[in-house]
């Protein structure tokens, strides 16, 4: 009943209303909105600032060009983070994406216990990347997880040590990525091969295709919208992976596993760097804006020609 | 091919899917049967076994008794930090979505287009481009290091998300009801009251379920902005990792992983249907 008492006393309706009668409305849209609106954009030319500017310990003004990035980009650190989201990126987004797609398409076959099955490929999305981490690094640490286990059934040369081998321990925060997202991949799989149309399915099917070419010919082609979408949320992930990889290996062995958010963390946080950290910063949202920028231009794109169609 | 007959295809089929949703399970079934085994069994054989010794102390101690950088009170304070934070920022970011949503999808207002965009950009600006700001304007207003001022950060950012998920809610609503209930004389809030309210709850379940899994399990602000015994609960696990490292005591820590990670296991149990809607609403808009 709180809604009588802001309106009693404007009964004409909005043509008759004026400003100062609407302020609680106005107040109570506005000001959050303001408020989210302008950290975002204040927040960010911020950070931009900062990272043209001397600061270390603490912000200073001052102009440095563009001697902070070129900086963080000349890092071994850096480098070998971006190498490392490079391949990340690519191996988890693909892998995912292939484990959630035939999941999907095996869950769509009419099983049965089809609900239990999707909640246990989704419930590790509900779990913190924390959580995720710290149990991965158990089970893949070679002196108690799953070599541990090989070794003490007997077959005792048995080696799954990727997450103290500096080459390999990239491929575990794959493996835990993937094992976390892919749920994400089958439920959005999931709701397009719901969505096909049936007459096309049947069209096909008189046609005397068979499952695999209805598959490869018919309903895959109808898929590709929602892979780009679920390309573009799960990278999003990647570049901007941290609590995951500070669980599972922090970075280690040594900096193998070093990814662009533990650089900014560690610039920022740890090494009083800030100049350098807020430049690190800005590289990942560069990073980023090559993935969102074309992603928004094809959206931008269908949404045209659907409105024209 | 979608027969319910049980041909070897068919059998196929089951084989794999239950082979990979039991590969999924491990995780879970290890660290809940590690909770229950004592520290020294543990590291006598591995992470992976059933227990010998039902070792159910090791919930309370995970829970009260464990020590995390010179503070030994266990899991408990950080559980209620995580709480505190979780709750209040949960429901300001829903109610203040759910009006913003209302305004811009049905009651429109100057600029609203420009703002809601603006908004929404944050559903994609990474943290990393917040931290020093939000450090330094909490150290101003004299919250850093304390839980309202996460509360702040996870409110304000909520609304990204809040503000989309109510407003592509809203746009559904025929503008015949609002323009009908305007010409009886009813404002922006009655509006709201006795018309959206009532419409809304299942885009409600849908976003409290989204926050409050997404609040809970943040941690990079969490340790960003808060140290000691303010920290929430995923910042307290990393501690505590690094406070037995050198000697583990992996039946305690998986305990403590458990009760960490029951709150959202539990909301994803009993909402799972809403919890995937918002995946796929945060995904596909």
């Amino acid at each position: 009943m709180t809604g009588t008492v802001t309106t009693a006393a404007r009964p004409g309706g909005p043509a008759t209303s004026g400003v100062v009668s609407r302020l609680p409305e106005y107040l109570l849209i506005w000001v959050p909105l303001l408020l989210s609106a302008a950290h975002l954009v204040s927040f960010s030319l911020w950070t931009i600032w900062i990272s043209f500017t001397p600061s270390t310990l603490i912000p200073v003004s001052g102009w440095v060009g563009l001697r902070n990035y070129t900086s963080v980009l000349a890092s071994r650190n850096w480098q070998i983070a971006f190498d490392n989201l490079l391949l990340f990126g690519s191996a988890f987004v693909l892998l995912s994406l292939m484990t959630g797609l035939i999941l999907a398409i095996l869950l769509d076959q009419r099983i049965r216990g089809e609900n239990a099955l999707r909640s246990i490929f989704l419930y590790p999305l509900a779990v913190s990347f924390v959580v995720t981490g710290t149990v991965w690094s158990w089970l893949l640490n070679p002196g108690i997880g799953i070599q541990k286990l090989v070794q003490d059934l007997g077959w005792t040369s048995f080696r799954f040590d990727w997450l103290v081998d500096r080459d390999m321990a990239i491929w575990t925060i794959v493996i835990a990525a993937i094992w976390q997202s892919s749920g994400f991949a089958m439920a959005l799989f999931l709701a397009g091969l719901r969505s096909v149309d049936a007459d096309l399915v049947k069209a096909a099917q008189i046609d005397g295709a068979g499952p695999v070419r209805m598959y490869r010919r018919v309903i895959l082609p109808t898929l590709w919208p929602i892979t780009i979408t679920v390309i573009v949320v799960q990278l999003q992930f990647a570049i901007s992976a941290f609590d995951l990889v500070r669980a599972l290996t922090n970075g280690g062995p040594g900096i193998a596993t070093q990814l662009p958010a533990l650089v900014v963390y560690d610039l920022m946080f740890q090494r009083s760097q800030l100049g350098r950290g807020a430049a690190a910063a800005v590289l990942m949202l560069l990073i980023l804006l090559a993935v969102l920028l074309p992603y928004a231009a094809w959206r931008y794109h269908q949404r045209r020609q659907a409105t024209h169609a | 091919m979608r027969d319910r007959s049980f041909a070897p295809s068919r059998m196929l089929i089951y084989l794999v899917v239950s082979l990979v949703a039991a590969a999924y399970l491990v995780p879970l079934v290890v660290v809940v049967l590690n909770s229950l085994r004592s520290n020294v069994e543990i590291a006598q054989t591995s992470m992976i076994g059933w227990p010998r010794e039902w070792a159910f102390g090791n919930y309370l101690t995970a829970w009260s008794d464990f020590c995390v950088a010179q503070t030994c009170a266990g899991i408990r304070p950080y559980m209620l930090n995580s709480a505190l934070v979780t709750i209040p920022a949960t429901i300001f970011s829903t109610l203040l979505g759910a009006v913003a949503g209302y305004a811009v999808s049905l009651w429109r207002f100057p600029g609203d287009r420009w703002i809601y965009g603006v908004v929404t950009l944050g559903i994609f600006l990474p943290q990393q481009m917040r931290l020093l700001p939000w450090t330094i304007v909490l150290r101003d207003i004299g919250l850093i290091n304390t839980l309202a001022g996460l509360v702040l950060i996870h409110t304000i950012q909520g609304l990204s998300f809040t503000t989309l998920f109510c407003r592509n809610y809203y746009v559904a609503v025929p503008q015949e009801l609002i323009r009908a209930a305007r010409i009886d004389g009813a404002g922006f809030y009655r509006i709201f009251w006795r018309i959206i309210l009532p419409l809304s709850p299942p885009i409600l379940i849908v976003t409290v379920i989204w926050q409050f899994t997404h609040i809970w399990n943040e941690f990079l602000y969490g340790v960003t902005f808060t140290n000691g015994q303010q920290q929430p609960v995923t910042a307290a696990l990393i501690a505590l990792s690094a406070a037995v490292a050198d000697i583990p005591q992996h039946g305690v820590q998986s305990a403590a992983v458990m009760i960490a990670a029951l709150p959202t296991l539990l909301v994803y149990l009993l909402g799972g249907r809403y919890f995937v809607r918002g995946l796929t609403a945060g995904a596909v808009k």
